[in-house]
């Protein structure tokens, strides 16, 4: 092979205004970071309420996420992108449709319909864990909350929920990693995220090995020093005396 | 005496299956009763009928003169009214135990925080626990867990406690910790029904007692009656007596 290596590309001009190779890869990776908290939002919040509707009594709101679930579970990650990005606007009533496509910053406009698409799509994963957290549970304690006389909310916020989010704190660190790398596929609609900024690199530098280990280096840290978080989490929320506690 | 709670002719169904059939006994204001049986006699099952815990399709429970099958009837209130003590005993895992003894009353009550604690810990000093009160439930035995559970329902100031097989879960050497508390209970005067084993304890504390098998009650008679005149007893009634007196 041969190929001219050159690790200082990085400090290197890009030709475009002042900055370096680096300044780039910053920029990316700012813009992974919140396209993936943002998404990641919306998937703990909405998933959470769909995952105890799939607990609850009754017919038709366990029915309602359940359907959500095998929907958003069931069509590639990539696909729904496109459709929040390509179709949903034409979708939209008219002076909506003309501010995201004329008022706001394509930018701007590629960031929300990567957002909402990672956010809907990982609220469907996020639900299922909510869920088996929750039916993990002896059944005791749901009817010893209603004993006291716990409505079914009261019963959910002090006794369910928070044992059941303690038990998922390890798959919910799987999706929370996922949201970060699936937070990739925005480069297909433009989004100068870290992935599509590292393709910039490459093509402008023509050092494509160089470009794409940095990038694997970035989302290896960034990775790890979120499940190094999770697990100071997860530590913090111990029970004393039960599921791995201290006595 | 006026009846604390009245059952009459309550019959459940799961599905085709028959549970309770017919049932119809009562308790009066400061009475014992004990309720036993074999396995799959329904006594749990009607014991769980009376706060509402499990729905039944047919006949009335009545509980201070409120309706407990009645739609309009407010189930949280009337729970929070009515003791309940688990065979696993149910403390919330994720609270301390001055936690698990307060939350209800904060939340359900509208008790100020340290009334509610005051009032837990003075109940936790009469079941011998005060020097626990900072643990968590996983770190006391199951005799001291079930204490406990008693302590949190008494804190709601309940008009009648319910017992379901409370000693069934523990080591032999802790049933009498707990019975002794709930002896106790009794000769204070507190309207009891207790689902039990435990024949020691319904010869020495109870007032009557309840013999269900098949979901029906079979026998419902003085305690003195069930015990003494074993002759008058059904057929099944005396089989079972004959095994569970042996020891």
């Amino acid at each position: 092979m041969n190929y001219h290596w050159d690790w200082g590309i990085f400090f290197k001009s890009t030709g475009v205004g002042s900055e370096i190779y680096l300044n780039w890869f910053v920029s990316g990776l700012g813009w992974t970071i919140a396209v993936a908290l943002a998404g990641w939002i919306i998937a703990l919040a909405l998933g959470s309420v769909l995952g105890v509707m799939r607990t609850l009594p009754g017919k038709l709101l366990p029915a309602i996420a359940t359907a959500y679930v095998e929907l958003f579970r069931n069509v590639p990650l990539l696909v729904q992108l496109f459709i929040w990005y390509f179709l949903v606007p034409d979708l939209l009533p008219t002076p909506l449709e003309m501010w995201f496509k004329q008022g706001i910053s394509p930018a701007t406009s590629a960031y929300l319909s990567v957002v909402v698409c990672l956010g809907l799509f990982t609220a469907a994963r996020v639900c299922e864990q909510v869920r088996t957290g929750i039916q993990a549970l002896p059944r005791g304690q749901n009817n010893a909350a209603l004993a006291m006389g716990f409505s079914t909310a009261q019963t959910y916020r002090f006794v369910l929920l928070p044992q059941a989010f303690r038990i998922i704190i390890p798959p919910l660190t799987s999706e929370f990693l996922n949201i970060f790398k699936n937070s990739s596929v925005a480069s297909l609609i433009g989004l100068m995220e870290l992935l599509a900024q590292t393709k910039q690199v490459a093509e402008f530098s023509a050092n494509i090995f160089e470009a794409f280990t940095l990038a694997t280096l970035i989302y290896f840290v960034l990775n790890m020093s979120l499940m190094g978080f999770m697990s100071w989490v997860e530590k913090r929320v111990r029970i004393p005396g039960m599921m791995g506690g201290s006595k | 005496m006026s009846a604390m709670i009245s059952i009459n002719n309550v019959s459940k169904w799961y599905g085709d299956f028959q549970v309770l059939t017919d049932c119809t006994t009562g308790v009066k204001k400061g009475e014992v009763v004990v309720v036993c049986g074999p396995s799959g006699s329904g006594k749990s099952t009607l014991i769980k009928c009376v706060n509402a815990l499990e729905p039944f399709q047919k006949g009335e429970i009545i509980v201070d003169g409120i309706s407990v099958g009645d739609p309009k009837t407010d189930l949280p209130k009337l729970r929070s009214r009515v003791g309940m003590v688990f065979q696993h005993f149910e403390l919330f895992p994720h609270l301390s135990i001055t936690e698990n003894l307060a939350i209800a009353q904060v939340k359900v009550l509208g008790r100020s925080q340290e009334e509610a604690r005051d009032k837990g810990l003075k109940l936790l000093d009469r079941v011998g626990l005060k020097a626990h009160a900072h643990k968590f439930p996983g770190q006391l035995s199951g005799g001291q867990q079930q204490r406990v559970a008693i302590a949190r329902a008494l804190a709601m100031d309940p008009i009648a406690m319910l017992f379901d097989e409370p000693t069934s879960a523990l080591d032999p050497e802790m049933i009498n910790e707990v019975l002794d508390v709930m002896t106790e209970l009794a000769q204070e005067g507190m309207t009891m029904m207790c689902v039990t084993h435990e024949m020691g304890f319904a010869r020495r504390v109870a007032h009557r007692v309840i013999f269900m098998d098949k979901g029906a009650i079979v026998e419902d008679c003085d305690k003195d009656a069930f015990f003494g005149d074993i002759n008058a007893r059904s057929e099944r009634a005396r089989q079972f007596l004959s095994k569970i007196l042996q020891h």
